[in-house]
């Protein structure tokens, strides 16, 4: 097999076990993994940025909370059916992810880092602020009659499971083709010598508002699926947790692989299920495992994997 | 009462916040200055700052003012130990790299906070003032004949807060003192302008880097024990001031003394008079927009000379 054959399968392997995995997993697990999906989902759009371009960014739960509100927002005000309200949030996160590249990408490094994670605080207090629409903190549920799309009632837990699926599925794919397209080649060529792709003729700041695009639209989405699939939106997806939420999961899982991020998702997703169980302190855990990470696995796991044994991991 | 005595108290509360914030900044402003690390986790340090003075004020009985003269030597005395610990078993180890040790020290802000959490719990609990006289303020008023002085209502301040102030000028000129006047200073500075020749020039960069990290930590544990009179202590009341002390130490100017000083009068004082006729929460999104917008436009900040 070619090192091209051999990712496929084993990416095609994971969806197809995924989908087998549906018919034996008790409620609970089968619920969980539904939400993990999802989340991988956000995690694959945070990995196109700082797995790929190297640009770490620190406000991600914008993007994610964008996707989620643009899609809640108009069901619950206005009253839109499911499917044109997952438009909405999509077209709302590619809105907010170009308005934010275009600004946040004018600094770098360090300076980059600050200017998302006052950007996501910005939102994080205007979804406070603006509580007479959002409900603030408190959040509100999105109906079952309003989460029917095509036909499907999505708060069934079987519907749930496939949508959550597909989802993912279209995600990982996605990914896949976009790091074998030239396109992903040049980010990854700007994370490892940014001078030297710009001598060799690159766009790249059109590269890079490109990768921002892309990972904040993802985001969006993974964020608008979300709030469909488990019936609520409020203002905690858009606080500073769950822009290290994906950080966390994408250094754990291994930054710039593909099958990283939802290793990385499922793993902390269960340690913090678990360690919730045994105190309420259950951040720790994470900020214990963010040390350890930085410490000892910089590439996270599937990183060392790639090291170690499977070279050709994408 | 009229905007004037407004005007007046929103000024005095923002000084005390700005008292409390310069020393933080300048925490931070050190740190960055001199390691080149972005401190995610001192508000933390503010924080057990704060929590470490209840702790120690309600293991000393007697008078008040004895726990809280204690804890004023005590509790920095502790976090700087604490952060040293920090900068030796995690920050060293990887090399003090920009990215990795913002990763760091957001896992660090987690691990402490959850540990208080853990420990102290989620209530928060007051420490008494050594000394809080209520001082009103008198204000002018046209009465027949001209001018008059009148006692409004409700306008006035406590000798605490004052004292409050008064301590952060005379930590504020130590630290100055500290920078210019001695030879500690003198290698601080030097392992800023150029790490490799000062390694060079024999001078021991990672005890420089240790003891600023745990000067940093217990400038902000200082600033937590100060105003845990003022605020009760709790363990997510680090997360405000890191935001604000992040807002000023931009604004100020990265590695910039004056400038951070500077920015924390500024930043204290409006957003005590902000709050006084907006919600806090417009006045911080506005806050936290002008800090993103002054680093996209003019990155070395309003008075520095060095882009972050």
């Amino acid at each position: 097999m070619t090192v091209r054959q051999k990712s496929w399968a084993l990416h095609i392997g994971l969806l197809a076990a995924l989908f087998l995995l549906q018919f034996i997993l008790p409620t609970y697990h089968h619920g969980s993994l539904a939400r993990v999906m999802v989340l991988a989902c956000y995690a694959m759009g945070y990995n196109i940025l700082f797995g790929y371009v190297g640009l770490l960014s620190l406000g991600h739960a914008l993007f994610f909370a964008t996707g989620m509100y643009g899609m809640g927002l108009v069901i619950q005000h206005l009253g839109w059916p499911a499917g044109p309200a997952l438009l909405a949030g999509l077209a709302a996160g590619f809105g907010m992810a170009l308005t934010v590249g275009i600004l946040a990408l004018r600094t770098s490094g360090v300076a980059f880092m600050i200017v998302t994670l006052m950007f996501a605080q910005a939102g994080y207090l205007a979804a406070l602020y603006f509580g007479d629409y959002t409900r603030g903190d408190e959040g509100f549920v999105i109906q079952q009659a309003d989460r029917v799309l095509a036909g499907f009632d999505l708060s069934d837990p079987t519907n749930r499971y496939f949508a959550a699926l597909l989802l993912f599925g279209m995600c990982l794919v996605l990914t896949l083709k976009l790091v074998e397209a030239r396109f992903g080649q040049v980010l990854v060529a700007i994370r490892e010598n940014e001078e030297r792709t710009r001598m060799l003729g690159y766009d790249v700041h059109r590269h890079k508002l490109a990768a921002v695009v892309a990972s904040g639209t993802t985001a969006a989405f993974a964020g608008a699926a979300y709030g469909l699939l488990f019936g609520y939106a409020g203002a905690t997806f858009a606080s500073v947790q769950y822009s290290i939420f994906p950080l966390l999961w994408v250094l754990l899982g291994g930054a710039g692989t593909v099958i990283g991020p939802f290793i990385g998702t499922l793993f902390m997703f269960y340690l913090i299920d678990l360690s919730s169980g045994i105190t309420s302190a259950y951040m720790l855990i994470a900020g214990v495992v963010l040390v350890l990470l930085t410490l000892f696995a910089p590439q996270g796991l599937a990183g060392e994997l790639r090291r170690r044994r499977v070279p050709w991991l994408p | 009462m009229e905007l004037g005595p407004y005007l007046i108290l929103g000024f005095l509360e923002g000084l005390v916040t700005a008292a409390v914030l310069s020393l933080m900044a300048v925490g931070l402003s050190l740190v960055f200055g001199v390691m080149r690390v972005v401190n995610v986790a001192h508000g933390e340090f503010f924080m057990i700052g704060a929590v470490l003075a209840w702790q120690i004020a309600s293991m000393i009985g007697g008078h008040p003012a004895l726990g809280f003269l204690a804890a004023l030597i005590f509790a920095p005395l502790l976090v700087a130990v604490l952060a040293m610990a920090a900068d030796q078993l995690v920050l060293k180890r990887i090399a003090y790299d920009p990215e990795r040790t913002i990763v760091a020290t957001i896992g660090l802000l987690y691990i402490i906070q959850q540990t208080v959490l853990m420990t102290y719990g989620p209530d928060a609990r007051p420490v008494e003032a050594p000394f809080n006289e209520r001082l009103s303020i008198p204000f002018v008023e046209w009465a027949d004949g001209g001018l008059a002085l009148y006692w409004p209502w409700g306008l006035g301040t406590t000798s605490y807060k004052l004292a409050v102030i008064g301590a952060a000028i005379i930590l504020l000129a130590a630290i100055w003192a500290l920078m210019t006047r001695t030879r500690f200073g003198l290698l601080m500075r030097a392992t800023q302008l150029d790490r490799e020749t000062a390694q060079a020039f024999a001078i021991p960069v990672n005890r420089v880097y240790a003891l600023v990290f745990g000067l940093g930590a217990g400038l902000a544990a200082l600033g937590g024990v100060l105003i845990v009179p003022i605020q009760q202590a709790h363990y997510l009341m680090g997360h405000d001031p890191l935001l604000l002390s992040f807002i000023v130490v931009i604004i100020g100017g990265l590695g910039s003394l004056p400038g951070t000083v500077v920015a924390a009068l500024l930043i204290g004082v409006s957003d005590g008079i902000i709050s006084v006729f907006f919600t806090p929460t417009l006045a911080k999104i506005i806050a936290t927009l002008g800090v993103a917008f002054v680093l996209i436009f003019r990155p070395q900040g309003l008075f520095g000379k060095r882009a972050l």
